[in-house]
């Protein structure tokens, strides 16, 4: 050791060692390895979609201690947004030529991310503004958003489901020897890759990045130094409502269609993935998105009818091993 | 002895206690008053409703903490009572036998909840209950061979309560003496000693440490008060209290389904009527019932009229349509909690003090 330097914080590799047990432990119950591929590809891709969604959330909450209730309410927004893009492109995504579905595609994730972030930042103006720092009246107050929203949604587009057509050159599978992978699983992970690494970047190459990740350890000596928060914090919830736009956006393709209580099912998920990565963390969100992606997909396959409490399960197993969350965040 | 019975909590106003009597004695007097099936049927859920809301109203008024697993709790009893009718003779020892089940497992399941989520962080409880409650949701209908699934259970109640039982031949002063009557009394009572139960444990030192929890739990656990095994025993006992709740009304409506216990929609109710009535008040649970239930009930009925005079202009008939009746509750929600966080009960107490 040498003196000088500031000793680095040892990164915590256990949670990221459950992922892997997690799959592994899952082969030999499966049974066949070609099955055992299809689903932990499909549990990445969940769990990719789900942290793109749960990110923005974690952080408006290590931020500013803000829970957003209403976060389901963008998700939908997004998913719904897709399908009108969708139908009106239909053109686009019914050709066969990839480039075209992509278009759509990307032009969907734009339309789905840009409203729902005007959304999110009126959502934060109008209902979570005026109740700082009282917790109760928060998960009120956000949850009323929440079915305001949720109903607003059934005004304009309806309240019976919408199927969504996949794009022609997304469907069908990519066959690795006896396993076939979904080519829209393997693309919702790609997207998640990049989404992750944008946010990796910005979070710990830049002074945007530096400046959160000292509000979410100590938000008033950040205050003190003379950086307004306030500021920071509404980028933060803009920022986590678009993200939560794309993801719902890619929920609903990756779903074929969409409910409008959809937003109340995934904020069900996200709540379990940032409770077991630890509330305000980043890398706990993504491997609990994981972990909980593939959990869902493994029990989907092996036992249908406790598939709900499995995630539970698993937040009760984390919970006792680590009651803070797998990555817990200091000061909190 | 009214002092005693109401816990030393008396109304404190004037036109509090007028319109607590005024409702009491309504409920009271509803099969004698408006014999019409509709509005015993309403009576019965405000009934029902009062007791449900007073409970929830333990957890988030006077503890101050957010469950959205209430409903859970609620279904379980109904759950308990219409699977034990359906499974066995309708008779008193098969409900007994579904209350008892019923509790044991409201206690057993609001206990480790309370535990897992209160031990860390009061914030994880609304996080978790609200993953509880969706997945027993989907238990529910998904075990369709023992709760019914969507369709519910429809089943027979004792016989001391069922419709066609008689006990007198001429109706009197205008109700007549049926098993429905004998039920709404029935309901009544047991509501009545529930909610003086209640009113009881919040004014005993017991609740006294709750609403200091509420108030500042870090000095409460300071002054040497375990908040976590407070917080759970509160939610242990609303729970409990939900779901005798839901034992009445399935009782009462001889059917229990996912729909009528179980769903967000009634969660969502019961939060509005706390609020409504005034959180850390079991007089606003009282009031908010029985406003909120008369809204409910007779309200739509407007919406629907008013819904067929815009009809054809596009989305106001949209917004109006009662199919929309949550989009307006969600916007009372938020405008009450903002606006009126202390509900009918606490602005007709605060009238009372004079103008500093």
């Amino acid at each position: 050791m040498s003196g000088d330097a500031i000793p680095k914080a040892q990164f915590d590799f256990l949670p990221l060692a459950l992922v892997a047990l997690l799959a592994l432990g899952a082969m030999p119950l499966i049974g066949s390895s070609s099955t055992w591929l299809t689903l932990t590809v499909a549990g990445l891709a969940m769990g990719m979609i789900i942290f793109i969604i749960a990110s923005g959330l974690t952080l408006v909450f290590g931020l500013m201690d803000v829970l957003n209730f209403g976060h389901g309410v963008f998700i939908a927004l997004g998913a719904y947004l897709a399908t009108s893009v969708f139908a009106l492109m239909s053109d686009w995504t019914s050709s066969a030529e990839l480039w075209r579905n992509l278009v759509a595609v990307f032009a969907t994730m734009l339309v789905a991310m840009t409203l729902a972030a005007a959304v999110g930042w009126a959502f934060e103006r109008v209902l979570v503004r005026p109740v700082y720092g009282q917790h109760l009246k928060q998960i009120l107050i956000t949850m009323g958003g929440m079915i305001i929203g949720e109903e607003l949604i059934k005004v304009v587009w309806g309240a019976t489901p919408i199927a969504i057509e996949m794009p022609e050159a997304l469907r069908g599978v990519i066959t690795f020897g006896d396993s076939a992978v979904e080519k829209y699983r393997v693309f919702a992970t790609l997207v998640g890759l990049v989404v992750l690494a944008v946010m990796l970047f910005t979070l710990n190459r830049t002074k945007v990045g530096l400046l959160i990740r000292a509000g979410v350890q100590d938000r008033e000596m950040v205050e003190s130094l003379g950086y307004r928060i306030r500021r920071l914090f509404v980028g933060v919830f803009v920022a986590g409502s678009a993200l939560a736009g794309l993801g719902g956006a890619l929920w609903g393709v990756y779903q074929h269609g969409v409910l409008p209580q959809i937003g109340a099912h995934v904020n069900v998920l996200i709540f379990i993935v940032i409770i077991i990565g630890g509330l305000g963390s980043t890398t706990g969100c993504l491997v609990g998105a994981l972990l909980v992606g593939l959990m869902a997909n493994y029990t989907g396959f092996l036992a249908p009818k406790v598939a709900m409490f499995s995630n539970i399960g698993l937040m009760v197993a984390v919970l006792l091993w680590r009651p803070q969350g797998l990555y817990p965040v200091a000061n909190r | 002895m009214l002092n005693r019975l109401l816990s030393h909590d008396l109304p404190r106003n004037r036109w509090l206690a007028l319109l607590l009597v005024a409702i009491v004695l309504g409920l009271a007097l509803t099969p004698f008053l408006f014999p019409g099936t509709k509005a015993l049927n309403v009576a019965a859920k405000i009934i029902v409703f009062i007791v449900l809301v007073a409970s929830f109203d333990l957890l988030l008024g006077y503890t101050g903490i957010v469950s959205f697993a209430h409903t859970m709790f609620f279904g379980i009893g109904a759950y308990g009572v219409a699977i034990a009718c359906t499974r066995g003779s309708p008779s008193w020892g098969a409900v007994a036998l579904g209350i008892a089940a019923a509790l044991a497992i409201s206690l057993l399941l609001s206990l480790l909840i309370g535990l897992f989520s209160l031990r860390v962080k009061a914030i994880f409880f609304a996080m978790i209950t609200l993953a509880v409650a969706s997945a027993f949701l989907g238990l529910a209908s998904q075990l369709s061979d023992f709760t019914g699934g969507e369709d519910g259970l429809t089943f027979k109640v004792p016989e001391a309560l069922q419709p066609g039982t008689s006990y007198l031949e001429e109706p009197l002063l205008g109700a007549s003496i049926d098993g429905r009557f004998a039920s709404y009394y029935l309901l009544f009572v047991v509501a009545a000693v529930l909610v003086l139960m209640m009113l009881r444990i919040v004014n005993s030192p017991f609740g006294r440490v709750l609403q200091a929890i509420r108030e500042n739990d870090f000095r409460a656990e300071a002054i040497g008060y375990r908040t976590v095994v407070y917080r759970t025993l509160a939610s242990v006992l609303s729970a409990l209290f939900a779901t005798l709740a839901g034992c009445l009304l399935a009782l009462w409506l001889r059917y229990n389904g996912p729909d009528t216990t179980l769903s967000f929609e009634i969660m969502l109710d019961v939060l509005l009527i706390v609020v409504i009535g005034g959180m850390g008040t079991v007089y606003g649970a009282i009031v908010g019932s029985a406003l909120f239930v008369l809204a409910q009930s007779y309200l739509q009925d407007l919406m629907k009229l008013g819904a067929g005079v815009v009809d054809g202009v596009p989305v106001l008939s949209q917004l109006i349509s009662p199919d929309r009746w949550l989009l307006w509750l969600g916007i009372l929600f938020v405008l009450s909690v903002y606006h009126f966080p202390s509900g009918v009960v606490g602005r007709l107490r605060a009238m009372r003090k004079p103008k500093p």
